[in-house]
């Protein structure tokens, strides 16, 4: 509870205690068990990836495998060209929506305008819009104009995952910032350009870099776009690892786990790396911490 | 969506300015602003709309010349039984995985919150999961799912006999991985939440002598709800359209058990080509995602204004 937060210097060691950390630790051993698993996984040979072992000698071959054409031949996918197109895939279009997102964030910010509730809804709509709605047609109509398993089709459509994000986000963090200090520029003798540029968006610009890369993340860890709407030449890692389950075929236990790995290790990076903006990214600045 | 935070007016805007710019460009300076975004906003809303409009055809692969059908599809797809299935095992999962995350998230942020050296050190690495993409936790808890050579049954000592991902058992499962996913989700909303709290109340009604129990219930839920609610909306909105983790671990199956919406608006679009079908699916999702969306955010308004009024 609030009123009883123990701090530093303070420690307990009350039975409650004792088992409120007990009950935590086995949410602990729950949440990580499943990735030890995956990199123990990942280390395994071949004859001991369908074994329950944890003891074992281990290897880094698979990864070896996976990012070489051995790993495109058992999947028909290049793994190391489906990193490189989800990185380009996702900064491609988190800079789009950055320069887009940026000024109508800060009109929605900054000034209550006639039908900028609208826009701020209709943008949030798209967070939660069942995404096969979109897909379907434009499956489409990239087949008919040639974006089909294009990287500039995958940025279009990832615009629906990274801009309302980015817009909401930072809105909240211009809503936050005090116009006097924009006016104090003005009165300096700044235009209202040059105020913007030297005061409001140097301000912002912790929220603007943990929104980019919470963009990125979620960008980079979408899969029901690129599997509809990408083919074999533009594949990025989400679907690229789900080859090597393979079709009744043998599976590739330990290669799936060692690309499952490298997948999921860029956006753990990031997202230790700006824990402390995350609940205000996660819940679209509704909850602010 | 509004925010948690009290109501406020938004700031003015800033009446001096040099006298070059004539008052109606600065009238027109938010409009400007925004004019690429909803550029964006149509040229994404051009594709929704069509896959709307695909839900009153008879457009199939096959089908050169698509017609206006009205509402045959409709018609069509409300009276098959398989879409009801669809249906019930969407809630199924947003409510049960709704409830669980919730209840499980409130818990562990107050576990959290006694800032021990376990919690200090579990905070750091409780959002991971959430941050794997759904796809690849589903990949790797189907790995562990495996009846034979999977870590699950060995560990559980369930021998190889227990199917995870069988008729009966595969919801559940899916439901587990998405309560793995997303019950970090629920929890650092909530720690935050709580963080943000008074603690004069929390005091005042310790010195009463006032449980723990009667405290948490009485004060801090009341005053938590609109952040617990925001993250009740965000997991069920995402809940009833869900897709990655269901896709790679069952694709629907076994049979139609874990046939989700989405997935089947997939099925009938992607994979037999009947994009008019498909989208009515989807059509029909989002009227459910829409109606639930205005109702879940009419009740987080209320709760605010309660909880804002609660702290005076």
């Amino acid at each position: 509870m609030a009123a009883r937060e123990l701090g530093p210097g303070q420690r307990r060691f009350s039975p409650a205690s004792i088992g409120a950390d007990a009950a935590l630790l086995v949410w602990f051993v729950f949440s990580l068990f499943p990735l030890v698993w995956m990199v123990l996984l990942a280390l395994k040979t071949n004859a001991e990836q369908i074994s329950t072992y944890f003891a074992f000698t281990p290897t880094l071959e698979n990864f070896a495998i996976v990012l070489s054409s051995e790993g495109e031949r058992l999947t028909s996918v290049n793994f190391t060209q489906a990193i490189l197109t989800s990185v380009i895939n996702c900064v491609g279009a988190v800079i789009v929506s950055l320069v887009i997102g940026i000024p109508a964030a800060y009109a929605a910010g900054r000034w209550q305008y006639r039908g900028s509730n609208d826009v701020m809804f209709t943008i949030l709509s798209f967070r939660f819009a069942p995404e096969l709605m979109v897909i379907v047609p434009l499956f489409v109509i990239y087949n008919q104009i040639g974006l089909f398993d294009t990287n500039v089709g995958m940025i279009w459509v990832l615009q629906l995952v990274t801009m309302p994000l980015i817009v909401w986000i930072l809105r909240s963090y211009f809503q936050d910032m005090p116009a006097e200090l924009e006016q104090a520029a003005l009165l300096d003798g700044y235009t209202r350009r040059r105020a913007f540029a030297m005061v409001a968006l140097p301000l912002v610009r912790p929220g603007i870099a943990a929104a980019a890369l919470l963009a990125f993340i979620f960008a980079w860890n979408n899969y029901v776009f690129p599997l509809i709407l990408t083919g074999s030449q533009h594949t990025p890692v989400t679907v690229a690892v789900t080859r090597f389950l393979g079709g009744g075929g043998q599976a590739y236990y330990n290669l799936t786990a060692a690309a499952a790995l490298i997948a999921a290790l860029p956006p753990l990076l990031v997202a230790l790396s700006i824990q402390r903006y995350l609940v205000r990214g996660l819940s679209f600045g509704a909850v602010k911490s | 969506m509004t925010t948690t935070a009290p109501p406020r007016t938004p700031a003015p805007a800033v009446q001096r300015e040099p006298r070059s710019v004539p008052a109606w460009r600065r009238g027109l300076r938010p409009y400007v602003l925004s004019i690429p975004a909803v550029l964006i906003i149509v040229g994404i809303l051009y594709p929704f709309v069509l896959g709307a409009y695909y839900a009153f055809l008879n457009y199939a692969a096959v089908v050169r010349r698509p017609v206006f059908i009205g509402l045959q599809n409709f018609a069509e797809i409300l009276s098959d039984p398989a879409f009801w299935t669809s249906v019930r095992v969407t809630f199924v999962y947003a409510v049960v995985a709704t409830v669980v995350e919730t209840v499980l998230g409130i818990g562990i942020a107050l576990l959290l919150n006694r800032s021990t050296l376990v919690g200090r050190i579990f905070e750091r690495v409780l959002i991971l999961p959430l941050m794997i993409a759904p796809v690849i936790a589903g990949v790797i808890w189907g790995l562990m799912f495996n009846p034979q050579y999977g870590v699950l049954n060995y560990v559980l000592g369930l021998g190889s006999t227990f199917d995870w991902l069988g008729e009966d058992t595969a919801i559940w499962s899916v439901i587990l991985v998405d309560v793995w996913i997303y019950t970090p989700f629920v929890a650092i909303l909530v720690l935050a939440g709580i963080r943000s709290l008074p603690k004069e109340p929390f005091e005042a009604s310790a010195v009463d002598g006032a449980s723990w129990f009667y405290m948490f219930r009485r004060l801090m839920l009341p005053m938590m709800w609109p952040y617990i609610l925001v993250a009740v909306i965000f997991r069920f909105m995402d809940c009833l359209k869900i897709f990655d983790h269901v896709f790679v671990l069952t694709a629907g199956g076994p049979g139609d058990a874990t046939r989700t919406l989405q997935i089947g608006a997939y099925q009938n679009s992607i994979i037999q080509l009947q994009y008019s079908q498909g989208s009515t699916y989807m059509f029909l999702l989002w009227v459910i995602v829409f109606v639930t969306a205005r109702y879940l955010v009419s009740v987080l308004g209320k709760a605010q204004r309660r909880a804002a009024g609660s702290e005076e």
